[in-house]
C-alpha cells in the first residue's frame, strides 16, 4: 500500500487532479475551497501546467469552457454562491457536449449565505443550475479518500460521457485532514476526434458550439444527448450499503452527513433497532434501483441532510412512495447531531 | 480499541490548530486512524478558534467532536462553552494563566497548567500550546508518548527546523508537570 499522508479534503482534490492528468486550473478565490486553487498555483507552474486566477467565477468558467473544447483535462473549483455564477457556463459546457471538472465545496445559502459547511446545492447540482435540459454527474464524497479517488473518476466519466462531472463536497470535508494514501492511479484516456487541436490542413474543421437555430437539429442534439444520459443512469450509479442485510430503517445521507449518521446507526444498532445506511456516492445518477430495493425490506426512510431537504424528494421518487420518508436536517451552516439522527431513528422504530 | 475525541479551543494565534495537527501527525506515524477537523474563517483572524482531533484503532465516523473526551481549554470563553460537553470520566486541561476559573464538575480530570507562564519562564512564549499538548499525551493516552521528535520533522517544513529542540522541550513540561 502507497503511504500514508495527511491533507485536506481541499488538497487531496488538487493533489488528485494533477495526477489524473489535468494540467489547467481556473479559478477565483472563495471559502471553504480556496486550498484547491492555492495548491494549483503552487504545483501547476512547477509541472508545466496553468494555474490562472481569473478576475471573476464567470471568466473562469468560461477559461475552462475554452480549454475543454481542446481536449485537454481542465477544472475549476469554488463554493456555492460562486457556482451560481458559474451556472451559464456549466449549461454551455453542457450544450457543446465537452467534459470538464467542476468542484462545489458548499457552504450555507442562499444569497452570500455564510462560509460553514451545507448541502443545499443538491438540487443546483442535481437538477441543473443553468438553464435547458442537461445534467452533470454529481459526486459527494464522504472522506479525504474519497475527495481523491472521485476526482480521478469524475474526470475519467467527464471524458467517457463527454459531459461535466461535479464533484460536491461541503465544507467540513473540505477543511478536514485526514490519512490518505495516493494508489497508482487509474487514469483512463479516451479518443477525442471532437477536439480543436487545430486541422493543420490535414481534416475537415471541428466546431464546438451550443447554438443551433433550427429547432430541429436542436431537438436531435438534446435527444441525442438523453440517450447518453440513459446509458449513465444505467452503468454508473455508485452507492455504499452499510448495516442493510436486515434493516428495517433505511437512512440515506451523503457526504458529511453520512459520517453523522454513521456514528447514529452504531448507536441505534447497540439499542437493538435494525437500522441501516444507504450512502449515495453518485447523485445523480442517483442509485434507484438499491433505494427501490430497501424499500421492498425496509418499513421507512429517513433522509439526513444539511438543508431544508432536497435529497428527500429524490428518495421519494425512488422509492415510488411506498414507504414513509422523513426528514433529520440541520440548514444554514449547522450540522446535525449523531444524537439528532438517532432521536429521528428511535422515532421511525415506534413508526412516528 | 481505543478512540479519543480531543477538542482544542482558545483565541486564534494561539496555536490550537498546530497544537491538533501534531496529535494527528503522532496519530498518522502511529498507524492510528485521524481525523483533524478545524475551524474555519473568521476564526482563524483572531475570534475564538478550536480544533478537533480524533485518534482511533478502528475507522473514524463522524470527524466532528460533540462529546470530547479530552478538552483543552487556553480561554474563558473556551471553557465556559465546551465545559459540560465533556464526558464523564473525561479529562479538561486549560491554561490556568489565563483562566483562573475552576471547573465546578466533579465527574471529570481536571489540571491546572499555568502554560502561557511556563512558556514565557522557559523563553519560548509562543509554546503555551505544546506544553498543553505535553500534559494531553501523558494524561489521555491517546497517542504513545516516544517518537515526538519525528513527528515534528514530518510536518514541520526544513526551513523552520531550528523550532523543532523548543516544542520538544515544551512538549517534556508539560509531560513532567
Amino acid at each position: 500500500m502507497a503511504q500514508r499522508v495527511l491533507m485536506k479534503g481541499n488538497e487531496a482534490i488538487a493533489e488528485a487532479a494533477i495526477r489524473a492528468g489535468c494540467r489547467h486550473y481556473f479559478g477565483y478565490p472563495i471559502t471553504p475551497q480556496t486550498e484547491i486553487a492555492a495548491y494549483m498555483a503552487k504545483k501547476m507552474p512547477k509541472i508545466g501546467g496553468v494555474f490562472l486566477q481569473a478576475e471573476s467565477e464567470i471568466a473562469s468558467i468560461n477559461m475552462v469552457y475554452g480549454a475543454a473544447a481542446t481536449g485537454c483535462r481542465v477544472m475549476t473549483s469554488s463554493s456555492s454562491p460562486g457556482i451560481s455564477l458559474k451556472s451559464e457556463g456549466l449549461s454551455y459546457i453542457a450544450g457543446s457536449d465537452i467534459p470538464a471538472l467542476v468542484v462545489n465545496v458548499q457552504r450555507g445559502g442562499p444569497g452570500l449565505g455564510g462560509i460553514q459547511p451545507s448541502q443545499s446545492d443538491y438540487f443546483q447540482a442535481t437538477k441543473g443550475g443553468g438553464h435547458g435540459d442537461y445534467r452533470m454527474i454529481v459526486l459527494a464524497p464522504a472522506s479525504v479518500q474519497e475527495m481523491a479517488s472521485l476526482t480521478i473518476k469524475g474526470f475519467n466519466l467527464a471524458d467517457k460521457y463527454l459531459m461535466t462531472s461535479m464533484i460536491l463536497a461541503d465544507g467540513t470535508i473540505g477543511q478536514m485532514m485526514e490519512p490518505i494514501s495516493f494508489e497508482e492511479a487509474e487514469v483512463e484516456t479516451y479518443e477525442k476526434p471532437w477536439a480543436l487541436t487545430g486541422t493543420e490542413g490535414k481534416r475537415k474543421h471541428n466546431i464546438v458550439n451550443s447554438l443551433y437555430l433550427q429547432p430541429d437539429a436542436l431537438e436531435k442534439k438534446n435527444f441525442e444527448r438523453y440517450e447518453r444520459y440513459k446509458i449513465v443512469e444505467e452503468n454508473e450509479p455508485m452507492w455504499e450499503e452499510y448495516m442493510m442485510e436486515d434493516a428495517e430503517i433505511c437512512v440515506v445521507a451523503f457526504g458529511i452527513a453520512s459520517r453523522v449518521a454513521k456514528n447514529a446507526v452504531v448507536a441505534a444498532r447497540n439499542e437493538g433497532i435494525k437500522v441501516g445506511l444507504i450512502r449515495p456516492i453518485t447523485l445523480w445518477p442517483f442509485p434507484k434501483k438499491a433505494l427501490r430495493a430497501a424499500a421492498d425490506k425496509c418499513k421507512s426512510f429517513i433522509s439526513v441532510e444539511l438543508s431544508m431537504g432536497q435529497m428527500i424528494e429524490d428518495i421519494q421518487l425512488a422509492t415510488e412512495c411506498l414507504r414513509p420518508v422523513t426528514l433529520c436536517n440541520r440548514a444554514g451552516g449547522m450540522i446535525p447531531s449523531p444524537d439528532q439522527v438517532l432521536e429521528s431513528i428511535r422515532k421511525a422504530q415506534k413508526g412516528e | 480499541m481505543k478512540t479519543t475525541q480531543i477538542l482544542f479551543a482558545g483565541f486564534g494565534g494561539q496555536g490550537v490548530l498546530f497544537a491538533g495537527k501534531f496529535l494527528a501527525y503522532k496519530g498518522l506515524v502511529q498507524d492510528k486512524q485521524v481525523s483533524w477537523l478545524p475551524s474555519y474563517g473568521p476564526e482563524m483572524r483572531g475570534g475564538t478558534a478550536n480544533c478537533s482531533v480524533i485518534l482511533s484503532d478502528t475507522p473514524v465516523g463522524s470527524p466532528i467532536i460533540t462529546t470530547p473526551d479530552v478538552l483543552v481549554a487556553m480561554n474563558l470563553p473556551s471553557l465556559q462553552k465546551f465545559v459540560n460537553d465533556v464526558v464523564p470520566g473525561g479529562i479538561i486541561i486549560l491554561d490556568s494563566t489565563l483562566i483562573s476559573a475552576k471547573v465546578e464538575r466533579d465527574d471529570v480530570k481536571v489540571f491546572y497548567v499555568p502554560a502561557t507562564q511556563m512558556a514565557k519562564d522557559a523563553g519560548y512564549p509562543t509554546l503555551a500550546n505544546m506544553i498543553l499538548t505535553g500534559k494531553v499525551l501523558k494524561e489521555s493516552g491517546a497517542a504513545a508518548w516516544e517518537g515526538n521528535r519525528e513527528t515534528l520533522e514530518a510536518f514541520i517544513p526544513a526551513k523552520k527546523a531550528n523550532l523543532i529542540d523548543v516544542n520538544c522541550q515544551a512538549l517534556q513540561s508539560g509531560y513532567d508537570f
